[in-house]
């Protein structure tokens, strides 16, 4: 099953998109034509078991792989037929990546690693700071900005890197399991800032999930199942 | 700067591994620094040689002697400045162990012929004054504890006997490249014992030492000397200084080679280190350089990293290296090992090889991992377990 619009607020248009990977002598299929919409502003949820293809569809759209065959176009732009350099700038500037397992730079403190995005842009040492004071303020860090990962919780690392993930004020935030490694309570925490970043900062976001309450937060909630779309729920 | 920042926080990451490895290098780069320093011991004498003065000897070998009156014969030569000699003596002093160059000259101009020996006037004079007389280099003195008046029995091995000297002067090296462990004493004393006691032995000497005007022509002005006694029964072999000294290093020329290839197996034993270690690192760091990709850094950038990490190992432990070689090399020369050499000083030239070993250590050990790091793939990287 599929989601079609012809709303003109498309940010993410996937038509007929198929991903294929080769094991040796083998081609192993992960995606098999896919299609869906994903509107601005829109909070997206994407589950099913594992191995269902569902961590490699927001690895494609985040651009950090590239599809086998199919239409992938991200505000307009066929991110596929980007080269590895350009794919890496487009990353830069347009995408929030939000991980499992956090993935901060252990030997930087929080306010470093949310600063790292931020080299890639042309703002000064001045306005990074101001930048940073803000984003780490939004997640009720400011105390902790010279604090490293190993000196801080699970729920505050994860916080870390969303302030990371936003401080270049990207279009879209992809997040892989982010409440996959949190206690229960740094899950809601994490949950309801990425609904206030959806709803107060117009932030598109797709969520990889395999908890169902982690997944009810989002607007709607899209099943892959053997790499097909099975099902969605808005 | 944040670059800078990065590197500087990651090599410090694996305390014991990175301070293990530095102390690697460290080693290692004072082993090359000492062996190196050994070979230019051994070359010292030939380094510190002049490109005005030649050295004739018999032709044959430097053991046979020849007739002391072939001097005037060397004087007429044109382009000849000064005709001095020197005879070895290879006498013991005290014990055997306690070797040290001698030699038998002629008083009257041998140590002006070698500005590089400092000398003060009046205790050159008072050399020239005393039959008995020695001129004792800087170090030698210091070594055995002479002081000028000092007498120093000499047990004679080619010139048998006894022989007394009295120490009349201490000379000073123009630089630490001169080699001050001499001892210079009157051929005149030495051959009037002889010619007394075995006058077949008289009057020969074992080389002439000659001052020429015009270094570029030292090799026809050896041509010309060498024709003036050929067919004679002592026919001579005139050389420059150097060439004069290389053929005595020719001698031992395989120890050198083995020292110089044990420095560089070593460096390159640190180098198969270093390159183990930064292998290690970047396997480690998959999950990091991967998320560094997605962020949008580089692969270059992601290269750097590794590679700026490997450079500053391998200069941190060439720095601290390069500085301890000083006081290691110092301390084995103020040792009785050390004493065999006449110089043993760290010379700019292998502290810059010291430098450009290090550099080659940091840039192959850091080839592959750099490039492996660049290359990874994001989404393999992500799932990277360190």
């Amino acid at each position: 099953m599929s989601a079609q619009t012809n709303d003109s607020n498309i940010l993410v248009e996937i038509k007929n998109l198929v991903k294929t990977y080769t094991r040796g002598d083998q081609a192993v299929p992960v995606l098999h034509d896919i299609s869906l919409n994903i509107l601005r502003g829109d909070f997206i949820s994407l589950m099913g078991p594992s191995g269902s293809g569902k961590s490699t569809l927001l690895n494609l759209i985040a651009g950090i792989d590239k599809p086998t065959a199919g239409i992938l176009r991200i505000d307009g732009e066929d991110i596929s037929k980007l080269s590895e350099g350009d794919l890496a700038d487009w990353r830069a500037s347009n995408i929030g990546f939000i991980f499992q397992f956090y993935n901060l730079m252990p030997v930087l403190t929080a306010y470093e690693n949310v600063e790292l995005p931020l080299l890639l842009t042309n703002l000064n040492k001045a306005e990074r700071r101001e930048r940073i004071h803000l984003t780490l303020g939004m997640v009720g860090l400011m105390d902790r900005m010279d604090h490293y990962p190993n000196e801080l919780s699970g729920g505050q690392q994860q916080r870390v890197a969303i302030a990371r993930a936003v401080v270049t004020d990207p279009t879209i935030l992809v997040c892989d399991e982010p409440t996959g490694d949190l206690d229960k309570q740094s899950a809601t925490d994490v949950l309801n800032m990425l609904k206030e970043l959806n709803s107060k900062l117009g932030k598109t976001i797709i969520m990889v999930t395999h908890d169902a309450h982690a997944a009810e937060a989002a607007k709607r909630m899209v099943h892959l199942e053997k790499g097909e779309l099975i099902g969605e729920v808005i | 700067m944040y670059y800078f920042k990065l590197i500087f926080k990651n090599v410090f990451r694996a305390k014991l591994r990175t301070a293990l490895t530095i102390t690697g290098l460290i080693v290692a780069v004072v082993a090359f620094g000492l062996l190196q320093t050994v070979v230019d011991a051994w070359y010292a004498g030939a380094n510190a040689s002049s490109g005005t003065r030649l050295v004739t000897r018999n032709a044959i070998s430097l053991v046979f002697p020849m007739p002391i009156y072939y001097r005037e014969r060397m004087r007429s030569v044109e382009g000849v400045k000064s005709v001095s000699y020197s005879q070895w003596f290879g006498g013991i002093y005290k014990e055997p162990q306690n070797f040290f160059p001698q030699f038998a000259i002629d008083h009257t101009n041998y140590l002006e012929m070698f500005p590089e020996f400092i000398t003060k006037p009046e205790e050159l004079l008072a050399f020239k004054r005393d039959r008995q007389g020695a001129m004792v280099g800087r170090k030698l003195a210091e070594q055995f504890g002479w002081k000028i008046g000092d007498t120093v029995p000499i047990r004679g091995t080619i010139f048998q006997g006894n022989w007394q000297f009295t120490v009349r002067g201490i000379f000073d090296g123009k630089d630490e490249t001169t080699i001050t462990r001499q001892f210079f004493m009157h051929w005149d004393y030495i051959n009037e014992d002889i010619k007394r006691r075995f006058p077949r032995r008289g009057d020969q000497i074992g080389a002439f030492n000659i001052e020429i005007k015009d270094a570029s022509r030292a090799a026809d002005i050896s041509k010309e000397i060498d024709g003036l006694f050929r067919n004679s029964l002592a026919e001579t072999l005139t050389e420059t200084e150097k060439a004069f000294q290389l053929g005595f290093v020719a001698q031992s020329e395989a120890i050198v080679v083995a020292i110089r290839t044990v420095s560089f197996v070593v460096i390159f034993i640190i180098m198969a280190v270093v390159a183990n270690t930064m292998a290690m690192t970047a396997r480690e760091r998959i999950a990091e350089y991967a998320t560094l990709k997605v962020l949008g850094f580089s692969p270059g950038y992601v290269a750097a990293l590794v590679f700026g990490e490997a450079m500053v190992l391998a200069l941190t432990g060439a720095a601290l290296g390069i500085l301890l070689t000083f006081p290691m090399a110092q301390g084995f020369a103020s040792s009785p090992a050390g004493a065999a050499f006449a110089v043993f000083a760290v010379t700019p030239s292998t502290v810059q090889l010291q430098v450009i070993c290090a550099v080659i250590v940091g840039v192959v050990a850091a080839l592959v991992p750099s490039w492996r790091s660049a290359r990874v793939n994001i989404v393999d990287g992500l799932r990277h377990v360190g």
